[in-house]
């Protein structure tokens, strides 16, 4: 595997006195999708606010590009290069598409690139194009999807992390992010991808963490993952017959 | 009561309530960056009014004194923010309210030791005899608390609708969070907030002082009808805190002319409770604000 741009090491971290994460270790490369699966409650979410600053670290590193990240603000964390689409969107929901897709880029200065990159990410969802004096709120739920991912590409990011995309989605619409992702990977990007729905996520990933009750209890490449006996009975529904 | 008369009551309520505008300006500025009440707001406006008479005092041209002075309130709002209300920024809204009505009460004996405890006065911007309009007489420094509201609601409407730090101010004041994933660096803004918003306030004691003096204790009354305004307006935004200000002060003024002066300063109380039980909301909020 080539280096990680991103490298979480044995991290452990929880809601004042309630500890969550009990030592999770995982790698992102660029141009590679991981997968975390795990049931409601594994604490993936938490992972996805531990790395990005949000939460107190009570042990455990973060390295970004090679440089400790360890305990960094999430709003200079957007300047290194990482960004979240987080739980729930967390959209501007008064505010215009176009203006949540500025804010993504509040870190930019160059208005040039700021620019180019709207373009591309408009190019990707041209959704965002068309509703762009909506405000975000009036969107459905598949548009401020695409609207929570462009606004986070606007930063243009070395390592994006998704928190549950497809939650509540289409299935025609989860197709077109999902593709996104694939073509964002093609370009070299380290995609961290957070997933109650197994199946999709090992469709599309490289490679996977099984993460149960804070710990990773398994790790390997999606076609192992996808062909592990747990796995399968627990988290692809092997029960009903495999899809 | 003739048109005349009416035309009269009309300008001193809009004279009022223009003050009472940019002083409710700055109690939704800090609300819609923090959630809290700024109740240190009115101080303010009272040292606006006093360090502009101690800047002429000291032998500082008039212009100069005035804009000094809001200079000056408004670093004193910086630093209040910084010294006294980041440090606990976690504590939640109650221990930072609270933290404001003591800064507003330090404020105050600060300034009765520095200005001693008598009115003073500032003189008017422009001298000379009040222009009479439509039979109504208009004193000279009313033109310039109306010119002045403008200039700032203006400035401030672009702040916020034009800039990268309106559109970031207006990203804080929705979600903490979100703003910060942007790498909008949010403590920041709440102290840009609080320095405008006594801005504001300084502004508003510069303005009115000439025509009313001022002393070490106007910051009470006037965060009292700067914060029913707001209410009135519905703490939402800029515009909605200049019509809550600009009414209160016309239902203040024609108060006196129906009923009796006697009730002027309890009209603010009345509203205040009226919009609280009636219409939380104020007159121009929404029901609830949208969110995703
Ligand atoms: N804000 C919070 N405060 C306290 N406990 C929380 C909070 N958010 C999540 N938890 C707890 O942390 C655990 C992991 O939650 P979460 O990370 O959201 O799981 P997942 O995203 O895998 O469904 C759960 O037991 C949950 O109850
Ligand atoms: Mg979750």
């Amino acid at each position: 595997m080539p280096d990680p741009v991103l490298q979480v090491r044995d991290l452990e971290a929880g809601y004042g006195h309630v500890s969550v994460l009990r030592g999770v270790s995982l790698d992102v490369a660029a141009g590679e999708i991981v997968t975390i699966i795990g049931s409601n409650g594994a604490g993936k979410s938490t992972l996805m606010k531990a790395i990005t600053g949000f939460l107190h670290l009570t042990g455990g590193t973060v390295t970004l590009d090679g440089r400790a990240i360890t305990g960094t603000a999430p709003e200079k964390l957007v300047r290194r290069g990482l960004a979240l689409v987080p739980e729930g969107r967390m959209l501007f929901g008064p505010m215009s598409v176009a203006e949540n897709l500025a804010l993504g880029a509040h870190t930019r200065t160059s208005a040039t690139e700021i620019a180019q990159d709207l373009e591309r990410v408009q190019a990707l969802f041209p959704v965002l194009a068309e509703r762009a004096a909506q405000p975000a709120a009036t969107l459905s739920g598949g548009e401020q999807q695409m609207l929570a991912i462009g606004r986070a590409l606007m930063s243009r990011p070395h390592v994006l992390l998704l928190d549950e995309p497809s939650l509540g989605l289409a299935p025609k619409v989860i197709a077109d992010i999902f593709g996104v992702l694939d073509g964002l990977r093609a370009e070299g990007l380290g995609i961290l991808l957070v997933e109650q729905d197994a199946n999709l996520a090992l469709k599309h990933a490289d490679r996977g963490y099984v993460m149960r009750t804070g710990h990773v209890v398994l790790t390997g490449t999606a076609e192992e993952l996808a062909n592990n006996d747990d796995v399968r009975l627990i988290y692809l529904g092997a029960w009903h017959g495999n899809e | 009561m003739n048109s005349a008369e009416l035309l009269q009551f009309v300008a001193s309520g809009l004279q009022n309530g223009a003050v009472y505008a940019l002083v409710a300006l700055g109690f939704t500025l800090v609300y819609a960056s923090t959630g809290i009440i700024n109740f240190a707001q009115g101080e303010f406006f009272m040292l606006g009014g006093m360090l502009a008479v101690a800047g002429v005092r000291a032998g500082l041209p008039l212009p100069f004194a005035a804009l000094a002075s809001v200079v000056l309130t408004a670093s004193i709002g910086l630093l209040f923010e910084r010294v006294a209300l980041r440090p606990r920024r976690d504590s939640g809204p109650t221990v930072l309210i609270i933290i404001t009505i003591g800064g507003s009460m330090v404020m105050k004996s600060l300034a009765r030791h520095a200005f001693g405890p008598n009115e003073l006065s500032l003189p008017p911007f422009s001298p000379g005899v009040p222009i009479v309009f439509a039979g109504a007489s208009i004193d000279r420094q009313v033109l310039w608390i109306w010119g002045l509201t403008i200039v700032a609601v203006v400035a401030l409407t672009f702040l916020y609708s034009k800039t990268k730090l309106g559109r970031a101010m207006r990203a804080c004041s929705l979600s903490h969070d979100a703003a910060r994933l942007m790498g909008i660096d949010t403590a920041r803004v709440v102290m840009i907030s609080f320095g405008l918003a006594a801005a504001l306030g300084a502004l508003g004691g510069v303005a009115v002082a000439p025509l009313t003096q001022t002393a070490f204790d106007v910051g009470s009354r006037a965060g009292l009808k700067g914060f029913a305004a707001a209410i009135l307006g519905g703490l939402g935004n800029p515009i909605a805190a200049v019509v809550g200000g600009l009414v209160l002060g016309l239902l203040e003024s024609l108060s006196v002319a129906f009923i009796s002066s006697t009730y002027k300063d309890a009209i603010s109380l009345v509203v205040l409770l009226a919009v609280l039980f009636l219409r939380p909301q104020g007159l121009l909020g929404k029901s609830r604000r949208e969110k995703v």
